[in-house]
């Protein structure tokens, strides 16, 4: 039988007894819609938290240094790579060339250094770093009061939260909650600070002019000397204006060493700040800007491991935090395996219901089988045509079962953000339903509605005509 | 394959042979031969009626001449082919084409149109679907149903009901016409109408027909010759030399 003649027939058999095979149907939707649900659920949650991850900025980061810079040194540094005097020095060029390295997005000099901040005449000592424009998405600044840098030179700046607290002059009480950080905003937005810090100028040359100059000695340059060999430590200022306080710590990676004060990165490198290293004050001020550190973000946690070898071989160190993603994607796959048991179960009893239902249609028509036999059908014949009849239950099921999932997920979806809401909390996608697992669960209702069509159809197959016919 | 099948290929007259044919069943303990040893030849053209008391065998000869069966020994001979050594799948092939039946209960699926049962086998012999409807319809008007096209078995009365039947029957154009009992569930003018079409296409077409039936007056007034069969056993084979009401009583045709 051809198979335009087949489907004819299956679905007009199903139409016959369009109850029970309606009934039946729907058993295989809401077993596909569970399928679906139970999986969605856990590809959203595994893509929210994916997300969490790469938004929190930690675990895409690679630190950068110079082997020069004997402080950042462990043992197994010591081991490995280029002796530190004769390793290249991080300057821009090696900059370029690892911002270059596949799976790169970008690679900007971690500039951080101690400085002097006056605010309402009382001096306060802090690390201060400067971050670059593309960190305004991550995390770390969600909850932020006020707003992110107006540009990347602007002389603004961002308080974390416990420098705001100092800047007050509040002092939390041991075992006291984390201060509101809108309490702290309120007083401080908008309002400016003096920074002092120490410029390196070569000699002879002027000031930046960016840089609001209230102090100027520069050292004239000795006769005979090196150009660029003798340098001034110039101490300045600039007035600083308040623009956001930040709830968490953007700069957690950096644990004893992070900055509670931040500016624009590209400010920071204008300043010229003279930074404490060995290199720094013993090196010839040259055109060309050297780092102590540079901080290399990767597009995904998977790409950490082969850019940090790749930066090694250029004989720098590196440092990084575990990728907790790889973990993290072998838990989410349990779970989904889990959860796609669960939602298969439901499944699996549907397809109890189409063998039934197909049982019975056979009992029922097989006068009819018999018929078919008689005029010419084969035993193969019959049994495809039941095979269709279970195939068609598996395509309709199916779709109105990813269908009735996908709706499902949505309401939840609706309903999770309703409460998230009412929380005052962020909304969130904590449902996603892949177009991978529309085709899959669809096939998978198929595969199981043929599965279940065998037994009946090989039944039905098998039929003796001449008894088939006796039978009334 | 067997002797009697070189025997029977040497007579080209021969439309269907039976070679000691028997179909023994087990009921329990029981053994019930339902056919026992039967012998038979029938020619190219013939319209030959088995008689019999109920339970003597004669539906199961048929069913075993239709291929529906097989036999538990001997041959069932048709065009030259033995039925017991066809796979199932040529079986299948072999009603199709070959034969054509016709039931006492008329066996038309109640789900389907008229027009539908009537296309039913050229599906299975995969025809195409335009052909298939405008043969369909050609069948029907033979049998003087072209009115009833769209309609339901239920819809029907009995005679109607056969007619599509036997129109379902001619459609692959068989060589063989098998009709079991084809009058007992129908009045006697009914049944003597469905009887004039079967022996008009049996003239008209030279198709081989095999009826069953019980009915002795039936038998003698439409059957070139007749079998009698007792117990599964042939009793008596007898040609019927003047089939009565000839082309004059055709009138339930139109």
């Amino acid at each position: 039988m051809k198979f335009y003649d087949l489907a004819e027939l299956a679905t007009r058999n199903l139409r016959e007894s369009i109850l029970r095979n309606s009934l039946t149907t729907l058993g295989i939707a809401v077993g596909v819609s569970s399928l679906v649900a139970m999986l969605s659920l856990g590809i959203g949650l595994q893509q929210l938290a994916t997300r969490r991850l790469r938004k929190s900025g930690l675990f895409d980061t690679v630190v950068v240094t110079s082997r020069r810079d004997l402080r950042s040194f462990g043992r197994e540094q010591e081991s490995s790579g280029p002796a530190p005097a004769e390793s290249p020095a991080l300057d821009e060029p090696a900059r370029e060339k690892i911002a270059q390295i596949p799976g790169v997005l970008e690679a900007s000099p971690d500039i951080r250094f101690v400085t002097e901040l006056r605010y309402e005449d009382k001096l306060h000592l802090t690390l201060m770093a400067g971050i670059p424009g593309s960190a305004k998405d991550r995390d770390a600044f969600e909850g932020m009061q006020g707003g992110f840098f107006s540009s990347d030179t602007a002389p603004e700046l961002i308080l974390q939260k416990s420098f705001a607290e100092e800047l007050l002059g509040r002092k939390r009480k041991p075992g006291e909650d984390d201060a509101n950080v809108a309490d702290l905003a309120a007083p401080l937005l908008g309002k400016e600070l003096t920074m002092r810090y120490a410029e390196r100028v070569a000699a002879g040359r002027s000031a930046t002019a960016s840089v609001q100059i209230t102090e100027n000695h520069p050292i004239s340059e000795p006769a005979g000397a090196v150009p660029g060999a003798a340098y001034s430590v110039v101490s300045r200022q600039l007035t600083l204006k308040i623009v956001g306080i930040s709830d968490l710590d953007p700069d957690s990676l950096r644990g004893p060493v992070r900055a509670r004060v931040f500016i624009p990165l590209k400010l920071a490198e204008s300043l010229h700040v003279m930074q404490p290293n060995v290199r720094d004050t013993t090196a010839a001020f040259s055109s060309t800007p050297t780092y102590a550190t540079l901080s290399v973000r990767v597009r995904s946690p998977k790409d950490v491991q082969a850019v940090e070898t790749a930066i090694k071989k250029m004989g720098f160190n590196t440092f990084s935090i575990v990728d907790a993603t790889r973990s993290m994607r072998q838990f989410f796959a349990v779970l989904d395996l889990f959860l796609g048991i669960f939602g298969s179960l439901a499944l699996a009893v549907a397809s109890i219901g189409i063998v039934n239902t197909l049982v019975m249609a056979i009992l029922e028509r097989r006068r009819e089988i018999g018929i078919m036999k008689a005029i010419g059908a084969s035993d193969i014949d019959v049994k495809k045509l039941f095979f269709a009849e279970a195939g068609a239950m598996g395509v309709l099921g199916g779709a109105v079962g990813v269908a009735l999932g996908w709706a499902i997920g949505r309401v939840i979806n609706v309903g999770t953000n309703i409460y998230l809401r009412r929380q005052e909390l962020p909304p969130e996608q904590i449902w996603f339903v892949p177009w991978w697992l529309v085709l899959g669960a669809v096939g998978f209702a198929i595969l199981v509605s043929l599965i279940s069509g065998l037994y009946p159809a090989s039944r039905a197959a098998q039929l003796d005509p001449v008894q088939a016919l006796r039978y009334e | 394959m067997t002797v009697g099948l070189d025997k029977f290929n040497s007579d080209s007259s021969s439309a269907v042979h039976c070679e000691n044919v028997s179909r023994y069943y087990h009921m329990g303990q029981a053994l019930i031969r339902a056919v026992d040893g039967v012998s038979i030849q029938v020619r190219a053209g013939e319209f030959l009626a088995l008689l019999g008391a109920s339970g003597s065998g004669k539906s199961s000869l048929l069913n075993l001449i239709a291929g529906l069966d097989r036999p538990s020994s001997g041959n069932v001979i048709v065009q030259g082919r033995n039925l017991a050594a066809l796979s199932p799948e040529e079986l299948s092939k072999y009603r199709r084409h070959t034969v054509g039946m016709v039931f006492q209960s008329f066996n038309l699926i109640v789900s389907m149109t008229v027009l539908e049962n009537v296309e039913l086998p050229l599906r299975f012999a995969e025809v195409d679907r335009a052909k298939r409807e405008a043969l369909a319809r050609e069948a029907l008007g033979r049998v003087g149903l072209s009115a009833r096209l769209g309609h339901r078995p239920s819809e029907l009365s009995g005679g109607e009901q056969q007619r599509a039947a036997l129109a379902r029957a001619l459609i692959n154009q068989p060589h063989l016409l098998l009709a079991d009992e084809p009058t007992g569930n129908l009045d006697s003018r009914t049944g003597t109408e469905i009887l004039n079409l079967v022996r008009g296409f049996n003239e008209s077409l030279g198709m081989t027909v095999v009826m069953v039936t019980h009915e002795r007056a039936l038998a003698e007034r439409y059957a070139s010759r007749m079998i009698f069969l007792a117990d599964g056993r042939l009793v008596d084979d007898q040609p019927n030399l003047a089939p009565s009401a000839a082309s004059g009583a055709r009138g339930g045709e139109s």
